[in-house]
């Protein structure tokens, strides 16, 4: 292929993918940085620092790193040995509480803010440790959902890792908490660094955790831009929060990108046989039951609750998802919200997935020159931000701008899915380009020798390859889409709620009648999603959610 | 010394090593020699305590079992080394050291010793991920003498390099042994890297020891025709045509002989008559195949070359040739031609 061919093949692979990120993810956000830092069409940096210099906005601030640096460490200590005994051995019901520990990974954090308020709450079950709106509460949701991408991404690097240098140094005398400590742990650094940024940055944008959790006392930065827009109606303050937020995600993004870009010294991936448990195992498998309980714990409380009504065991709260509930009733009934969720999740999905296949056919073709590399990493970055942007602050921006002028869409049907396509994008794009990546060049080559033209070699080489992982990555994002709340609830219309928005308003009502429902409402939501999940983890696909 | 005893390993129900016994003395070099699925390399995890197995391994009378790998004392060395890639090569070759606490003084100054040892003075600071296959492998083999394990393990050392570097490492790997008077045990698929660096020979089949013994007795006298193919002779002949090869090289008729490609030489005196099938010159002399009558395709060499369909007359040098250990009891089978060698 010549040259020009070359990259007028990549333009076009490219085009809509990016034409669709500037006009709903770069024009938004710029649009935000544009109103945070100028006001009155003049830069004025004195009121940036007079609104972080407030108090509440400090203790936001100061909150949001504190909390989600505690959670970090607690996923990655937590989901390490999980990790082990999930992926290096064989022991009964591996499977079943493997495909359990990844569900939170997907479970809309309203599901888990009402699950854990059950479990704490006042008439909860551990209520008498007075967690109930305290920091504590919130880390232990944090770390709920996200020792599970703990698990995801050091389990897959662990997986495969090859056991012959840690058996060499236990044949040099190295003992197993020697072997661990200088063979194994610095082999899985990168997957570990890279997990605990992502984690990271999952915990610093967190929305309906800290929402539902933290009450009126907590705020995370996420939850004060929330608090901004819509019960003070500061769209300053919530613009410059948002950009700020913007700056230290890109940053994290790009110091995370640097570190996993640490040389892997060629580590040889091989397929590892299981092994039995031994006695040494079992601080691992102690571990692993810790986290087994913080899982099991919330969800089991939120399934019991929504089953008691007045005292009583009692279908009563799912009989009335059927109906816009109670005093005063919402615009339509929940089961038409589940419809409305379901529908836009497809929507969503559909979308991701062809800008997604777009985008990570563009990333992996081979480059023939500096440029054209340079090109494709360049994309590769751009299509990794919404991932690092809270949906908060996609939601407000996609709000603010796109209200007026040129790109009046606020009102669009199909703004809700395209939103939750960008933000299920990135999920999409990582779990295409590993395995894109790895389909070997000369393959295609050796298809184009044969006769094949540029299609049919894609045809025979590529899309055996992608088909399930596409499958994969299309559940994912469906499963994303689903629990989608942040961005959603910025951008969906009065009358046509999702399921996520649903949940919250009857949670903000008083009334056990409404909170009954809000619980069988989240449980529907969670088997949905789970049930998703659970379809993915059949297709084993290493790549997904090994972000 | 180690001693197995009828040592098995099973992996999921399916037999990898069955029942085997071996000694090895201190100083001698053993080569695990089989195939790809012979279990060879089962066994040696076992020794090194990484496969649970049943029987009995022991070391100078005392029983392993329950020992974990880090405390028998032993070394372990894989086919691509296993140099631990975040460590340069004076931390990797330095690592058993560190684990028993040798002061840096000492472990420095046997760093030097054994990288001299293995012929890379110099190459301290160098990570692993620069060095060229065959470094990396005297850096594995460095770090395993360091501290002068009892039992040297080795997993296909010279596999992964090239021919002519794998032949002058084999010749190295025998000297350094020798003068380092390591004990070793060393599993491979390639019969002349256990001829160039063994002392003594176990060779194994589907997880069943075949034969063991010395260099010269086993290529004297290869238990089978299975063995005899697998050790490098050319083509193994039973029944009557093995009888009159022998009688034509002057020794007592077998049930079968094998022979090596230079068993039988073209000379006009020689006892032995056949067409030539094919001709191959190489460097030093000719290879030819002959069809021997009633005796079948045997191969021969000649000063020079003659011509596919030519006769030729052929001698038989009796020290090219070996009689399997179980023809000499059986008793000669139905007329049967040659064995090719099985096809790897």
């Amino acid at each position: 292929m010549s040259s020009t061919r070359r990259v007028a093949t990549l333009v076009a692979l490219a085009a809509l993918p990016v034409a669709v990120l500037a006009v709903f993810f770069v024009l938004p956000v710029t649009g935000m940085v544009q109103r945070g830092l100028f006001f009155g069409g003049s830069f004025d940096p004195s009121v940036i620092s007079r609104i972080v210099g407030r108090p509440e906005i400090q203790r936001a601030l100061w909150f949001t790193l504190w909390s989600s640096g505690l959670a970090t460490v607690l996923s990655v200590a937590l989901g390490l040995p999980a990790a082990f005994a999930l992926h290096r051995l064989r022991f009964p019901l591996q499977r079943v509480i493997r495909a359990g520990l990844l569900v939170p990974f997907v479970l809309p954090t309203v599901v888990v803010g009402v699950a854990f308020r059950e479990l704490i709450g006042e008439a909860g079950l551990l209520a008498p440790l007075g967690l109930d709106g305290t920091p504590t509460a919130i880390i232990l949701g944090l770390v709920f959902f996200n020792a599970s991408v703990v698990i995801r991404a050091v389990g897959a690097a662990w997986e495969s890792l090859d056991p012959r240098p840690g058996e060499a140094a236990a044949a040099l005398g190295a003992s197993p908490v020697r072997v661990l400590l200088t063979i194994t742990l610095p082999a899985l650094r990168p997957a570990i660094v890279s997990a605990a940024s992502v984690v990271f940055l999952f915990c610093a944008t967190a929305f309906g955790i800290v929402l539902t959790l933290g009450g009126v006392r907590y705020n995370s930065i996420e939850t004060e831009i929330y608090k901004l827009t819509f019960t003070l109606f500061d769209l300053p303050g919530a613009a410059v929060l948002s950009v700020l937020q913007l700056l230290v995600v890109v940053g994290l993004l790009v110091v995370a990108g640097r570190l996993r870009a640490v040389p892997d010294a060629a580590q040889s991936r091989v397929v590892v046989r299981r092994r039995p448990v031994s006695l040494l195992d079992l601080p691992a498998l102690a571990s692993m039951s810790v986290l087994v309980l913080l899982v099991a714990g919330p969800l089991l409380a939120l399934l019991l609750g929504s089953l008691r009504v007045e005292d009583r065991w009692s279908l009563a709260n799912y009989v009335a998802l059927q109906t816009p509930g109670f005093d005063p009733p919402l615009p339509v009934p929940v089961t038409s919200a589940l419809l409305t969720s379901l529908t836009v999740a497809v929507q969503a999905s559909l979308a991701a997935l062809v800008l997604g296949l777009l985008v990570a056919f563009a990333v992996t073709r081979r480059s023939r020159s500096v440029a054209e590399r340079r090109v494709r990493s360049v994309l590769d970055g751009l299509f990794m931000v919404p991932l690092g942007v809270s949906a908060v602050t996609l939601g407000l921006g996609l709000y603010l701008t796109l209200g007026t002028g040129v790109f009046d869409f606020r009102d669009e049907p199909w703004l809700v899915p395209l939103a939750q396509a960008l933000v299920a994008l990135p999920l999409v794009v990582r779990t295409l380009v590993p395995v894109l990546a790895s389909v070997d060049d000369r393959l295609r080559q050796a298809a184009a020798g044969l006769g094949a033209g540029p299609l049919r070699a894609v045809m025979t080489v590529d899309v055996p390859a992608v088909w399930k992982p596409l499958l994969a990555a299309s559940g994912f994002a469906f499963a994303a889409s689903l629990g989608e709340f942040g961005a959603t609830s910025f951008l969906v219309r009065e009358e046509n709620p999702t399921l996520p928005v649903v949940i919250l308003r009857l949670l903000s009502r008083p009334g056990s009648d409404n909170y009954g429902m809000a619980l069988a409402a989240a449980c529907v939501l969670a088997a949905a999603t789970a049930l998703v999940m659970l379809l993915v983890e059949r297709l084993r696909v290493p790549s997904i959610g090994a972000l | 010394m180690l001693s197995l005893r009828e040592v098995s390993v099973t992996y999921e129900g399916a037999a990898a090593v069955s029942d085997v016994s071996l000694d090895l003395a201190d100083g001698e070099v053993l080569a695990l020699l089989g195939p790809s699925g012979s279990g060879k390399s089962t066994l040696l995890r076992a020794v090194a305590g990484l496969e649970p197995a049943s029987g009995e391994i022991s070391w100078d009378g005392r029983s392993l079992r329950g020992v974990p790998t880090h405390k028998r004392g032993f070394a372990l060395m894989f086919q691509d080394g296993q140099l631990f890639p975040h460590l340069d090569v004076a931390d990797n070759v330095a690592y058993p050291m560190r684990l028993r606490r040798i002061p840096s003084a000492e472990r420095r100054s046997k760093v030097g010793y054994l990288l001299e040892l293995v012929g890379l003075s110099g190459y301290q600071e160098r990570l692993p991920g620069t060095l060229s296959g065959g470094e990396r492998q005297r850096v594995a083999l460095a770090r395993a003498l360091a501290v002068e394990p009892r039992l040297l393990l080795l997993d296909e050392p010279l596999s992964a390099l090239d021919a002519g570097l794998r032949e002058r490492l084999a010749g190295d790997l025998r000297r350094i042994l020798h003068e380092a008077g390591t004990t070793a045990l060393m599993v491979t698929h390639d019969q002349e890297e256990a001829f160039a660096v063994a002392d003594r020979i176990a060779l194994l089949r589907e997880g069943h020891l075949v034969q063991e013994g010395t260099l010269r007795e086993v290529w004297a006298q290869p238990t089978d025709t299975w063995a005899a193919l697998f050790l490098g002779y050319a083509r193994v002949l039973e029944g009557p045509a093995a009888y009159q090869v022998l009688e034509a090289a002057g020794m007592t008729p077998a049930g079968a002989v094998a022979l090596r490609r230079s068993a039988f030489v073209a000379d006009p005196e020689g006892p032995l008559a056949g067409t030539v099938v094919s001709a191959r010159a190489t460097p030093e002399l000719h290879r030819l195949v002959v069809r021997l009558d009633e005796i079948g395709e045997v191969d021969a060499v000649a000063d020079s070359a003659p011509a596919p369909g030519e006769r030729v007359s052929l001698r038989v040098e009796p020290n090219r040739l070996a009689i399997p250990g179980t023809a000499e009891a059986s008793a000669p089978p139905p007329a049967e031609s040659a064995q090719q060698p099985p096809a790897t």
